[in-house]
Parts: C-alpha cells; structure tokens; sequence
C-alpha cells in the first residue's frame, strides 16, 4: 500500500485556490460592509498565488494520491491560461456587475470554485476526480448564470443550462459506467491499457465512446449538442457570459485530453468518426445561423458554435501537432471571446444593455479607439491576417490535412468565409452608418477599457509571431501522446 | 441469479427512459429533474452490476459520490426553479419560451 499522502505538494495551486475561495467566502461575510471590494481583491490575489504556485511547479510530471490527481506541463497551461482568463472575467465586469447590484462577494466564490472544477479537470487522473471537478465547474456555472435573480431571461437561462448541463452530465457518467465495466478499472490509465485488448467494433465500446463524446460535446457546444448554448448565452449577464465563453472551453478541452486521448488513444478510430460529423455539423450551424441573428450575445454564441466546430478539426486530426493545434485554437478562441464580451460590457451602462448589433452603429465617430479594437476582435473571429484567428484557423486545417482529410478542410474554408459575413456586418455598422439618435454616452471604465486594449492588440501581436504561442501548446502535449 | 447482461438491460431502459422524460415532457418542470435523476440512477445501477460481477469495489465507491452529488445537483435545480417561479409565476415547460431564434 503505497502512502496515499506522497506527493501531495503536485496539488498545491489547487489547495491553494481551495483554500482562497473559502477564505474569500468567509471575509466576504464579515467585511463587505466596511471594505465593498475585498471579494475581488481576494480574488486577484488568489489568482496572482495560483500563477506563482503553477510556475514553481511548472514541467514536473507526477501523480499523486493513488494516481487520482495528475501533474504534467498539460494541467500547468490548462491552469495558467484558466487563471488569466477569470482574471480577466473580475476586471472586465466589475462595472457591470456594480450597476445591477450583483457585486457581492457569492460571484467571486463561484468563479474561484468554477476555475477550481477547471483545475481539477485538467489534472484528473481518474474518471472519478473528472467527473467531481466536471461538476464543480457546472454547479458553480448553474448558480452563477442564475444570479440575476430579478430577471426573467436571466433565470430561465439558468433553468435551460441546469436542464442541458445535467443530461449531458448524464451521458458522460453513463459512457463513464461502460468504459469502466469494459476495462474494470476507474483509472484513466489502467482504461488505456485495458483497451488495448478491446477491439474497435466491440459494441459497448461504441456505445462507451459515443456516450463519452456526446458528453463532452454538450460541454463543448457542439452541434448538435449546441442548443443550450445561444439561449444561455444570450440570458446570462454579460459579465457571466464572458465567463462562461473562457475558461469552461479550457475545461472542456482538458476533458478530450484526459477521457479521449489519455485514456482512449488506443481506439482513437472510434471517436475520430463522431468528431467528423460534430466538426461538420458545428461549422454548418455556427457559420450559417449566426447570419440571422441581430442580438450580438446570441450571434457570439452562434460563432463560438462555428469555432468548437474549427478546434474539433484539430482533435479529430489526432496527431500531436493536430492536438496543439486545437490547444492553440481553444486558448486564442478565448481570448477573442474575452475581447468580444468585453466589448459589449464596455457598452454598456446602468440600464442599457449594448446587445443589438445595431447598438454598435457609428462606434467608430463617437469612441474611434473602441471601434479599433472592435475591427480587430472581429478580424481576428473571421480569421483575416495578420490577426491571431487567421493563423489559428491555418493550423487546424494543416493538421487535418496532414491527417489526410482534405475535404474536410475544404468544406472548414468555405464555411470561414460565409461566417466572415456576419463579423464584417459588425464593422460595416461601426464604421459606415450614422449613430441611433438615442443612443447613450458611454461610461468611462479607464481600467477595463486598458485591459481591453492590451487584449485586442495581443491579438494582433500573437497573429503576428503566433511561434512561441505555439511553442507552448506543443510542449503541453508533449508528454500526453 | 439474475445475469449481469439484465441488469445491464435494466439500466438501459430506466437511462431511456430518463432521456425520453427530458425530451418529450411537455408539462412540468419538476418532471424533468426527476428524469435527471432517474438518469443518474440507471447509471447508478450500471456502476454496481458490473462492480459486483468484476469483484472490483471502486464502482460502488462512485456510486456514494454520484448519489451525493446527485443531491447537490437538485438542489441547485430546484433553487434556479424557485427564482424562476418567482419572475414566471408558472413552472409549465411550454412557458420557457422567452429566449428563442
């Protein structure tokens, strides 16, 4: 019996982060009345600890606690770029949140307690701590979407996503109980190694994979698992909205690592198929029905549709190149999404929602600098160079070339260019129409209106030498394959 | 002595039948958390049967943290159901129709 104990400093951002959220959950109830900020100024600091905590422990591989929590260069990016992206999250929607009376210290908890779910995924060394930090994240995601409890889009968004979210939580769990009675064993590696004597057209394994990945899906906003995703993004406050759009994708994409590749590498075939049809079907459906919309939340959510099915091109490519690809796809896709959001939280103010496309008309004569940054969030959703989105897209569709399925990147660049349609519509409006008369000032927000800025030109920067970026996606993967 | 292929049969069914629940339930929302439930159920009876029939104790292990689980997913539902009832006065499926397109 080996100590259970061993180890045990691998978790260390983890208890930290653990520690943090409840220490914030307690000030929170004891000081807000004299200090009204210390939930979020906790909030950073624990970020700040997490990131220096992940740096000290970066490239160590190991398990510890029986094999139950995994630390390799893969869980330390997840983490990093998780950290960045919550970070982010507070900076960009505390006006936001202050205006509607939802600046309390329960909205830093449950961001700390979501990241942590992503932490924990990304480190899951067994289908139990997978599903335990899977539902961690999707609670907190519950809760936080209903958080404005005096609106009625806002609660049901909520009720629609507990709805969805458990019954995909169900599909995963019910791949979870075959693949453990095919194998014997919860451990991710023991399942690969149990499967290596299990042939591609066993039965339960189809129906494992297919549970599996349609789980994953769900999370992942894939179509046709895509249906909670415009509604609950678009009744979601936007400041939970950008959350949900960042790091949960993270999440979802560590839950491919660990339940697809780490443990399922071995009948890589089996689910390959179901990515195919899943990449098709989310390029199809978020390309296409984005055209349509004129709520912007709702066409982001129809977009961030269109770029799942872009890094499923890369996960279905298998190759470790095609994987980093995807790696690389899911973190610019956040932080384009961040940008994009935060965007709109820029817009808005006490009693105005930015969330018409036509709230957008003739930014560019009445703040020229948001405009800018705006052109460039969505040149770089688009996929134009020398934005980062267009070098994202490139790596994808060399990946699924080298796997040797050139139609599916072609069938991926046609629908690039439809969906380039509605991202140039954003602009066009900026830039080419007149402003709504009743259009309202807009707020200054010196701090997030910085960070913002900072954001959408790395966007431009990392288009311009995506290499290190790239890099890194590699040497996470490194180990993993 | 029952096979493992009927318990496995069993849960199949109530996993269904869970499934169905969520899709064609057209009148209230309670029903569907208890279809949620019978979802996590099945997969309940899943772990046991083929724990018991490997000899292998972990999947009874899972099945105390699903079911606890399990508890902390109905009451956040049930939570999110209150606050909505609130703004609706109404909890029948058909009314959720405000976000659409």
């Amino acid at each position: 019996m080996t100590d259970i104990t061993a180890h045990w400093t691998l978790a260390l951002p983890e208890i930290w982060v653990l520690s943090m959220a409840c220490v914030t959950l307690l000030a929170d109830l004891f000081f807000a009345a004299k200090l009204r900020n210390i939930a979020a100024v906790l909030t950073g600091l624990t970020l700040v600890g997490a990131a220096a905590l992940t740096f000290m422990l970066m490239g160590q591989r190991g398990a510890a606690f029986n094999g139950m929590f995994i630390a390799d260069p893969f869980a330390n990016v997840t983490n990093l770029f998780s950290y960045l992206s919550v970070f982010l999250v507070v900076v960009y929607s505390g006006r936001y949140l202050r205006e509607r009376g939802l600046y309390r210290g329960e909205v830093f908890v449950l961001l700390l307690f979501a990241l942590l779910g992503v932490m924990i995924m990304a480190s899951g060394g067994n289908l139990l701590t997978i599903y335990l930090g899977l539902e961690l994240l999707a609670l907190s995601q519950y809760a936080l979407v209903a958080m404005y409890r005096d609106s009625l889009v806002a609660t049901e968004a909520g009720l629609k996503y507990f709805v969805l979210g458990a019954l995909a939580s169900g599909l995963l769990l019910y791949g979870m109980s075959l693949l453990y009675g095919l194998t014997g064993s919860l451990d991710v590696q023991d399942i690969a190694a149990g499967l290596v004597n299990v042939t591609g057209s066993n039965l339960v394994l189809v129906f494992a994979m297919v549970f599996i990945t349609a789980g994953i899906a769900f999370k992942l906003g894939a179509a046709p698992f895509h249906m909670w995703l415009p509604d609950v993004y678009q009744g979601a406050p936007t400041a939970i909205t950008l959350f949900l759009a960042s790091a949960p994708k993270l999440g979802a994409f560590a839950l491919i690592i660990r339940l697809l590749v780490d443990g399922g590498y071995g009948v890589m075939a089996v689910w390959q198929q179901i990515f195919i049809v899943l990449a098709l079907a989310s390029l199809v459906v978020g390309n296409v029905i984005a055209i349509a919309q004129g709520n912007i939340k709702r066409m982001l959510a129809y977009s961030t549709v269109g770029h799942v099915g872009f890094l499923s091109l890369g996960v279905l490519a298998g190759t470790l190149n095609g994987l980093a690809s995807a790696l690389f796809y899911t973190v610019v896709y956040v932080l384009m999404s961040l940008a994009g959001f935060g965007m709109i939280l820029l817009l808005t103010r006490a009693g105005f929602e930015a969330e018409r496309i036509d709230d957008f008309k003739g930014l560019a004569q009445r703040k020229p600098w948001y405009a800018a940054m705006m052109l460039i969030i969505m040149f770089s959703m688009a996929g134009v160079p020398p934005t980062v989105g267009f070098y994202a897209k490139l790596a994808v569709f060399q990946a699924v070339i080298d796997a040797g399925y050139v139609w599916i990147a072609v069938i991926g660049v046609l629908l690039a260019v439809i969906g380039a349609f509605y991202y140039l519509r954003v602009v066009k409006v900026m830039y080419f129409d007149a402003p709504e008369d009743a259009a309202p000032e807009i707020a200054r927000d010196d701090v997030a209106a910085a960070f913002m800025s900072v954001n959408s030109v790395a966007l431009l920067i990392l288009g311009i030498l995506p290499g290190p970026l790239m890099a890194f996606c590699i040497y996470a993967l490194q180990g993993v394959i | 002595m029952p096979t493992l292929s009927s318990y496995l049969i069993l849960a199949a069914l109530l996993f269904s039948i869970g499934v169905i629940g969520i899709f064609l339930n057209r009148k209230n929302v309670i029903i569907l958390l208890m279809a949620i439930e019978l979802m996590l159920l099945a997969v309940n009876i899943n772990l046991v049967a083929f724990s018991y029939y490997l000899g292998n104790l972990a999947g009874q292990i899972f099945v105390f943290f699903i079911l606890t689980v399990a508890a902390a997913e109905a009451a956040i539902g049930l939570a999110i159901l209150v606050v909505y009832f609130r703004n609706r006065h109404s909890i029948n499926v058909d009314d959720i129709d405000e976000l659409r397109g």
